[in-house]
């Protein structure tokens, strides 16, 4: 590859998760100062531990098949590898699997030719668990209790990979590297660090430009330009309106980490106190000063578990009485929900094997226990309950169960029969399926970088013309 | 004056699914200063607001951004029962009033 002498190297990063919406128009405007790579996440853990656990992703498959379309083409049209991790949103096997049925799609459809790298990064159990025993398994902070059993019990485990699957993947010729869970800026840092810029200044890089135009002043339609030199990194947008300031670059450091100067990868940390920002023009920043510290290869784990099935209902109360007295009003329904259960089900529903919360809206439900002013008494408040349970069957039958005390539980106030709970719907209750929670924030220490992914080449043929 | 004056942007997101992270914006150096100046933001502060341990509330100052941060471990872990905001998009209000002398 051809990176003007290796005294820079450019890249795009089209927008911040494939499925975003590319703006193609600002893409042929990037594409037209001869980039050396495009690449993009495609993950997140921001929804939640769903789509991990489930094996499914959180975009529209019609969303991530026209980015992805784009950027195909585009890395064709140039001749230049393009770089897709932390695949279907949480990088997990059949994540993976997903997108590369959507690019055998594409490239049918615009009779596209790419060799093409898969990289797994979903985990065997009975490799973590020996990892375990060496205790080659390490906590980050903060970290729930692991086991054998966590490892067991969790429907799928990823991990993060760093640079090196990718840069075998390229070093091997790859078109079209499509990855598992990845680090964000790995995507980006890869190509620099092969080609031997310093790795403060390729990390630094691929963090400012991972998320696309979100390290813009304002956020909007465009695509990230980002030249690493021996000394420096420039970023830009290619967009209507958009710009980078010092200020908004440095500020993007922040956004999503605990810590806005030390950044952990796998092989180390990338350091940006002494980092600069300074503007070129009116919508280029330059930053010099981004250091990497080398520490002991370790890879980070993701993980899910099936909490349970739920059902719910959804209403809210009006009555100025029961809300004046919510607290031991809601402890008299649920009180009430667990005698019913225990009468109607008996030995089919332990007390300890599911759960009923009430989210409480207008008291407590956004912020819990955070919440500064939960004594504050609104007009009105909105009620889900959430009735979690080892089946499907029995939340909905304990959501079932939980209507009539809502609907009818007495207040001293009133004389006979009240109905204080307003329904939303009929049938009240929702069944909301498998919900999932996290399981792991722990690393692994593997003994190559590569030994935990796994790498499948796979020509894409979309023509006549053979592949061979 | 209250901090929610003189910030142009206070927001709260997860930093991943165990930590909460918040972060305290300026439009200039001059309002970024006056904050600094003022000693008001300050770990002890941010404990107290939302009840945590001092030790567990780690807090950074980052002038280049015109920025301070602030990060906690999540009281629930993302989307454990009971964990009313997923993204951790809603939990800066109580840093709005925080008086600024």
């Amino acid at each position: 590859m051809a990176t003007d002498k290796f005294q820079q190297i450019r890249f795009i990063s089209p927008v911040g998760s494939v499925g975003g919406g590319i703006s193609s128009a600002a893409l042929e405007e990037a594409l037209a100062q001869a980039p050396h790579f495009i690449a993009c996440d495609a993950g997140t853990t921001d929804a939640g531990p769903f789509s991990l656990g489930m094996g499914i992703a959180a975009f529209p498959r019609e969303a991530v098949k026209r980015d992805l379309s784009l950027m195909l083409r585009a890395g064709r049209k140039a001749n230049i590898p393009v770089i897709i991790g932390s695949a279907g949103t949480a990088g997990g096997d059949a994540h993976v699997d997903w997108v590369l049925e959507i690019a055998r799609e594409i490239v049918t459809e615009h009779h596209l030719t790419l060799r093409t790298a898969v990289i797994y990064a979903e985990q065997d159990k009975a490799y973590l668990k020996r990892l375990l025993q060496q205790n080659r398994i390490l906590p980050l902070d903060p970290a729930p209790p692991i086991s054998g059993s966590v490892i067991d019990s969790s429907s799928r485990i990823v991990g993060m990979m760093g640079v090196e699957p990718l840069q075998q993947a390229i070093l091997q010729g790859a078109d079209f590297v499509l990855a598992g869970r990845c680090s964000d800026s790995a995507l980006f840092a890869a190509i620099p660090l092969m080609q031997g810029f310093p790795p403060g200044l390729a990390w630094h890089a691929g963090k400012v430009s991972e998320c696309g135009t979100l390290v813009c002043e304002t956020l909007g339609q465009g695509v990230i330009f980002t030249t690493i030199r021996r000394d420096e990194i420039t970023i830009r947008p290619y967009g209507d309106g958009l710009r980078c300031t010092p200020q908004s670059v440095a500020a993007h450091s922040l956004y999503e980490n605990s810590d806005p100067y030390l950044h952990r990868e796998c092989s180390g940390a990338f350091d940006l106190t002494n980092s600069t920002f300074e503007a070129i023009d009116d919508v280029t920043v330059r930053i010099r000063g981004s250091e990497f510290i080398s520490e002991p290869y370790t890879v980070k784990l993701e993980g899910a578990a099936l909490a349970g099935y739920q059902s719910i209902i959804v209403g809210g109360i009006r009555d100025p009485h029961v809300i004046g007295q919510l607290d031991s009003w809601l402890a008299g329904v649920s009180s009430y929900i667990d005698e019913s259960v225990s009468h109607v089900l008996g030995d089919h529903a332990d007390k300890s094997s599911y759960s009923i919360d009430f989210h409480i809206y207008g008291i407590n439900a956004v912020m819990g226990c955070l919440e500064p002013d939960p004594k504050h008494l609104p007009h009105e408040i909105g009620i889900v309950l959430e009735a979690t349970a080892p089946t499907q069957d029995l939340a909905h039958k304990l959501a079932q169960l939980s209507r009539q005390p809502l609907l009818h539980y007495p207040i001293k106030e009133w004389a006979g029969s009240i109905t204080a709970f307003a329904c939303l719907h009929n049938p009240a209750v929702i069944d909301r399926g498998p919900v999932y929670r996290f399981t792991l924030n722990h690393v692994a220490v593997p003994s190559t970088p590569v030994e935990m992914f796994r790498t499948h080449f796979i020509d894409l043929c979309g023509s006549e013309k053979s592949c061979s | 004056m209250l901090l929610a004056d003189i910030a142009n942007l206070i927001r709260s997101k997860n930093a991943g699914p165990f930590t909460l992270t918040f972060d305290i914006m300026f439009a200039d150096l001059a309002s970024y200063r006056r904050v600094k100046d003022s000693g008001a933001l300050n770990p002890a502060a941010f404990a107290k607001l939302y009840r945590c341990p001092v030790e567990e509330v780690r807090f950074f100052e980052c002038e280049n951004a015109l920025a301070f941060k602030f990060s906690i471990p999540r009281p629930l872990t993302q989307g454990e029962l009971g964990d009313g905001d997923m993204h951790g998009g809603q939990q800066f209000i109580p840093l709005m009033n925080l008086e600024i002398p």
